[in-house]
């Protein structure tokens, strides 16, 4: 593997813009919020703008080698150094977080969240975006891991100081669920370290010294990797952290969490996990596979049983990451492609879906799905979109899911390097039967929240808001049953990009697939030179 | 007549000759004993209205003996030694000296506005003070049973008489006389472990020491000199279990000294058990690291448990400095094997430099809130980030960086010391490492417990006041944030500190 070095300024600059934002909102008073959301928004578009140009810089041709590639001295005494650099298997996520960053930014214009304070807010999630990006470039494992935290605190003051009701067990718990898997996770990286002659932490080394490293401790070593990364993904059954706080986190939270958060674990395991430890990786692919299958049913289950909206979306959440889980686990070439998808794809759909059940919290105050009906009378276009995310998310051809699912599957047929065909064909058979849950679970949400009439609650709500502008006397009694109005211009900016690229994935998906290929093919090779 | 007798004495002993001094190598000393006569004297001719200018003059005196340290790490003509090698300026002990001056500038930062205020006897105090940080200076120096020794009563002796000094206050007596007693227990021991090693061994020198435990197997008496001097120790770095009198202690004691002994003290301490088993004690890695092991691992665990149950902020923070000290002392614990030594020695002098900035920093902001809560309660802290938004967010910087979570400095501080556990790479070190592992998220519980109180819950009194710290308090502050945050995203800056190549020479062995 090459690499490229060109403009390598391009992916520090990308990574660490939000801080310089973060540093002049310090120096504007809290009070002037405006000032304040616009600076955030300017900054968060001229970070997706650095962005856009790395897009047009990189080298499409060449997408398995490093590019902008960077290697500068760091921590010397522990041999670990400022490397970073993209290649195509990082360089959709590293887009996608800038992307959702920006336009959740544009969505709290006028969406904020009770608890106020913008400049706190846009701070956290400036700071939000850095580790994020920071995830996706770093090339050493020391660096990842700081990066890989520095996402930890300011989510965990999002869900505690903006999040719903029930935020500060959701918080705690999403912080110490994380906090444990990363603890052994470090534990893992130095182990691997001291493996491979403890000469260095870059990931080039790594994965060409991790080969050799006796198969037992690669399987030691992968657990400890395993617990980190698995917890944030999340799998069954270390899921049980995601419910919580995606339900009492605000929507900005809940999209980002589920947008690119979530990426975070399953990319550790394409990243490092597997070319790292590739004996390690083939052993405990039938575990993952397992894991996998078990929370895509599970997921699906858990959807059936929600009554509360944000919370479905979250067992969905689960189910969906199975899928991804089980494409890696099968370490093919086909399915780890199919991952790669299902991870851009479900962070665009379930985005979506948490923005859409955030409008309809702020509308109706609500998410208990028995309460709602009728969003397609009330508010048409709302209801529109939610229809077309829930379809998105349960695989439906044309759209952006399908092409995250449906390989997957396919890619459990024939698993590679003599993984069980007859473990990985029955995993693909209960997968499939997983589709059709979640075709289930979807398609009653929406029928519950979308078709008949609006319930009685809402529906007085706005005939009587009608009177009582008539009455203007009375207008402040209603204060808390604002009319049902549709989607905002605000809103429309900030969601028209997911569904473009829901729509255009969909239908053209070898726009991405071309891009991941040649990095995916590269992994998987270099896996065999090992399995054989 | 005295004169005669001397001269006498001295031309009978004609092999005897007169040490050679290094006065620049003396000089960090020097200037502190200068300066604990000067504030002395003027403390007694400054009436009482211009009193505050002994914190002035002490915080000067504690940079003036920085100016050696700095003068000779700038000449770094390698290793000073004087008096037959029992006593070592090298780059470990100009590193350690440093870190104490500094500790020390702040501390005096953090009390100056305190004493001001509570009336309190503040000359004696900083006389106090300054013969404290002059008996860590020296321990940083020590290689000989007997001057360590002093070193440490010296730097004990003052502590006590801090602790107990809101004189009023019954919690506060309570605080000295259990850390005198219990100091003075620890002194004993360890004396009793000095005597016995001096027996085995025929020498104070500690590199003599060495040479003798290394020889051959271990004795019975050697190896119960080893297990008491250790055991002293760990009195002095409040290791479970001989952890009982810190909570107390660092409760009643008034805020600042509280800082001074988690952070100054405990790190004195560790500098001589570090001092001793890297020099003296090579040949019982037998007896000290299984010894050390347990500690570590009852250390971190205990405290941690304690400290999830407290709702006074410092007594929460006694404990968690409690379970801090396991961290450090997890990485001696494979000092002895070969892999290891070099991290070990590296994790525990980077833990100690890091450990100073973020846990005094935590103290400041202790003492800055409570100045306008007059409580110590957990709960006084809820809405601190709606009405003194700063101070919330140093609070965090600090707490978050005790939790170890990047990219404050504790997470480097943190990573080292895995870092030196498992390069061991045996069995036990593994189980360490898990065990440690899992107390790092047992302590991220209460450090965010405290955030989130301080972030989400509600103002408790409705008080939105804004706080106004205090410029020394604010400028102890700024040093401490500073210093958490770039030595977290630089750790570099520290690390090269504890590299075992520069060290191992210099401690002669």
């Amino acid at each position: 593997m090459e690499t490229l070095t060109d403009q390598n300024w391009l992916l520090t600059v990308g990574v660490f813009l939000p801080l310089v934002g973060v540093l002049v909102m310090m120096f504007i008073p809290r009070n002037e919020e405006s000032t304040q959301k616009l600076v955030g928004i300017v900054t968060a578009g001229a970070t997706l703008a650095v962005g856009v140009f790395t897009l047009s810089a990189f080298d499409y041709g060449r997408s398995e080698d490093l590019q902008f590639f960077v290697d500068a001295e760091w921590i010397p005494v522990i041999n670990s150094n400022y490397t970073i650099g993209l290649d195509g298997i990082s360089l959709p996520l590293y887009i996608l977080s800038m992307a959702v960053t920006f336009l959740v930014m544009v969505y709290s214009w006028d969406n904020m969240p009770d608890a106020g304070n913008p400049k706190a807010f846009f701070i956290l999630m400036l700071i939000l975006q850095t580790g994020m990006a920071g995830t996706f470039v770093a090339q050493d494992l020391i660096l990842f891991f700081v990066f890989f935290e520095l996402v930890l605190l300011p989510m965990y003051f999002m869900i505690g100081v903006w999040g719903g009701e029930n935020r500060r067990y959701a918080s705690l718990k999403f912080f110490l669920y994380t906090m444990f898997g990363s603890a052994f996770m470090l534990v893992a990286f130095i182990v691997l370290y001291y493996n491979t002659g403890a000469s260095s932490f870059g990931f080039a080394h790594l994965v060409e010294a991790g080969a050799f490293i006796d198969r037992d401790v690669q399987i030691w070593i992968f657990a400890g990797m395993f617990l980190g990364f698995a917890i944030k993904v999340p799998m069954f059954p270390f899921h049980t952290w995601l419910p919580d706080a995606h339900t009492q986190a605000p929507t900005q939270g809940s999209v980002i969490l589920a947008a690119i958060l979530l990426k975070l674990g399953t990319y550790g395991f394409v990243r490092i996990a597997l070319p790292m430890l590739p004996e390690g990786a083939k052993a405990w692919a039938p575990v993952l596979g397992i894991l996998a299958v078990i929370g895509i049913i599970y997921g699906a289950l858990g959807c059936l049983a929600q009554t509360d909206m944000k919370r479905l979306i979250a067992f969905s959440s689960v189910a969906h990451m199975g899928f991804v889980m089980l494409g890696i686990s099968t370490l093919t070439t086909f399915g780890i492609n199919a991952a790669l998808f299902g991870m851009f794809a479900h962070g665009l759909i379930t985005g979506m879906l948490f923005f859409v059940a955030g409008s309809i919290k702020h509308r109706y105050h609500t998410l208990q799905i028995n309460k709602l009906s009728g969003l397609l009378v009330q508010a048409p276009h709302l209801g529109w979109i939610l229809g077309f995310a829930a379809m998105a998310s349960l695989g439906l051809p044309g759209l952006a899911g399908f092409w995250g699912e449906f390989p997957v599957i396919l890619s459990a047929y024939n698993p590679g390097f003599g993984l069980s065909e007859v473990l990985f064909r029955t995993l693909m058979v209960i997968a499939a039967i997983g589709t059709v849950l979640a075709a289930s679970y979807l398609l009653w949400l929406y029928q519950r929240t979308a078709f008949g009439e609006p319930s009685a609650e809402f529906s007085n709500a706005s005939s009587e808001g009608g009177v009582a502008h008539s009455l203007s006397s009375a207008a402040n009694e209603h204060d808390d049953h604002d009319e049902i109005y549709d989607v905002t211009p605000i809103e429309w900016i900030a969601w028209t990009p997911f569904l473009v690229a829901i729509l255009v994935l969909g239908v053209y998906p070898q726009l991405l697939f071309k891009v991941i290929d040649p990095a995916v093919t590269a992994l998987v090779s270099q896996l065999g030179e090992t399995l054989g | 007549m005295f004169l005669s007798f001397a001269s006498t004495l001295l031309a009978q002993s004609s092999d005897w000759i007169a040490p050679t001094i290094d006065w620049h190598a003396l000089a960090p000393e020097l200037v502190l004993v200068a300066g604990i006569n000067i504030v002395l004297f003027l403390d007694l001719s400054l009436e009482a209205s211009k009193k505050w200018a002994m914190a002035t003059i002490t915080g000067f005196v504690l940079l003036g003996a920085f100016i050696p340290v700095v003068t000779l790490a700038v000449i770094g003509d390698g290793t000073r030694s004087m008096f037959d090698g029992r006593y070592v300026v090298d780059d470990y002990a100009l590193i350690l000296k440093a870190l104490f001056l500094l500790v020390g500038y702040v501390v005096v930062l953090m009390s100056q506005t305190e004493l001001e205020e509570g009336g309190y006897y503040q000359g004696e105090f900083y006389v106090l003070l300054l013969s404290s940080v002059l008996g860590m200076v020296m321990m940083a120096s020590a290689r000989d049973l007997v001057s360590i020794f002093i070193a440490l009563e010296l730097l004990s002796i003052p502590a006590y008489m801090m602790a107990a000094w809101r004189k009023r206050d019954e919690k506060s007596n309570e605080a000295g006389i259990k850390y005198y007693l219990l100091g003075v227990f620890a002194s004993a021991i360890l004396l009793y472990g000095m005597s016995l090693l001096y027996g085995a061994t025929g020498s104070t020198l500690l590199t003599d020491i060495g040479a003798a435990l290394s020889d051959g197997d271990l004795i019975g008496l050697e190896v119960v000199a080893v297990v008491f001097v250790i055991a002293g120790f760990a009195f002095k770095i409040s290791a479970v279990p001989f952890h009982s009198w810190a909570p107390d202690t660092y409760e009643g004691a008034p805020t600042p000294v509280t800082a001074f002994f988690s952070v100054a003290t405990k790190a004195a301490g560790f500098v001589a058990l570090m001092t001793i088993i890297f020099i003296a004690f090579p040949g019982a890695d037998d007896v000290y690291e299984p010894m050390i092991w347990v500690m570590a691992v009852l250390t971190m665990t205990v405290g941690n448990v304690m400290a999830l149950r407290q709702t006074n902020i410092v007594r929460m923070l006694a404990y968690s400095s409690i379970s801090q000290g396991g961290f450090i002392l997890m990485a001696l614990a494979f000092a002895g094997s070969p892999d290891a030594t070099g991290a070990a020695l590296n994790a525990v002098i980077v833990y100690l430099l890091v450990y100073a900035f973020m846990n005094l920093g935590a103290f400041a902001v202790v003492i800055a809130v409570s100045r306008k809560t007059h409580s110590g309660e957990i709960s006084s802290f809820g809405g601190l980030f709606s009405y003194a938004p700063g101070l919330a967010v140093a609070m965090t910087v600090f707490f978050a960086s005790l939790a170890g979570i990047p990219p404050f400095a504790g997470w480097f501080a943190k990573f080292n010391a895995f870092r030196a556990v498992l390069d061991a790479g045996t069995t036990s070190a593994y189980v360490m490492a898990a065990i440690a592992a899992v107390n790092t998220v047992i302590a991220a519980a209460y450090y965010m417990r405290v955030l989130r109180v301080v972030w989400v819950e509600d103002v408790p009194d409705g008080d939105t006041s804004p706080v106004n710290p205090p410029a020394p308090v604010v400028a102890a502050l700024v040093i401490t944030v500073i210093g958490t945050i770039v030595l977290g995203v630089f750790p570099d800056l520290v690390a090269r500190f504890g590299d075992i190549d520069s060290l191992t020479g210099a401690f002669g062995g």
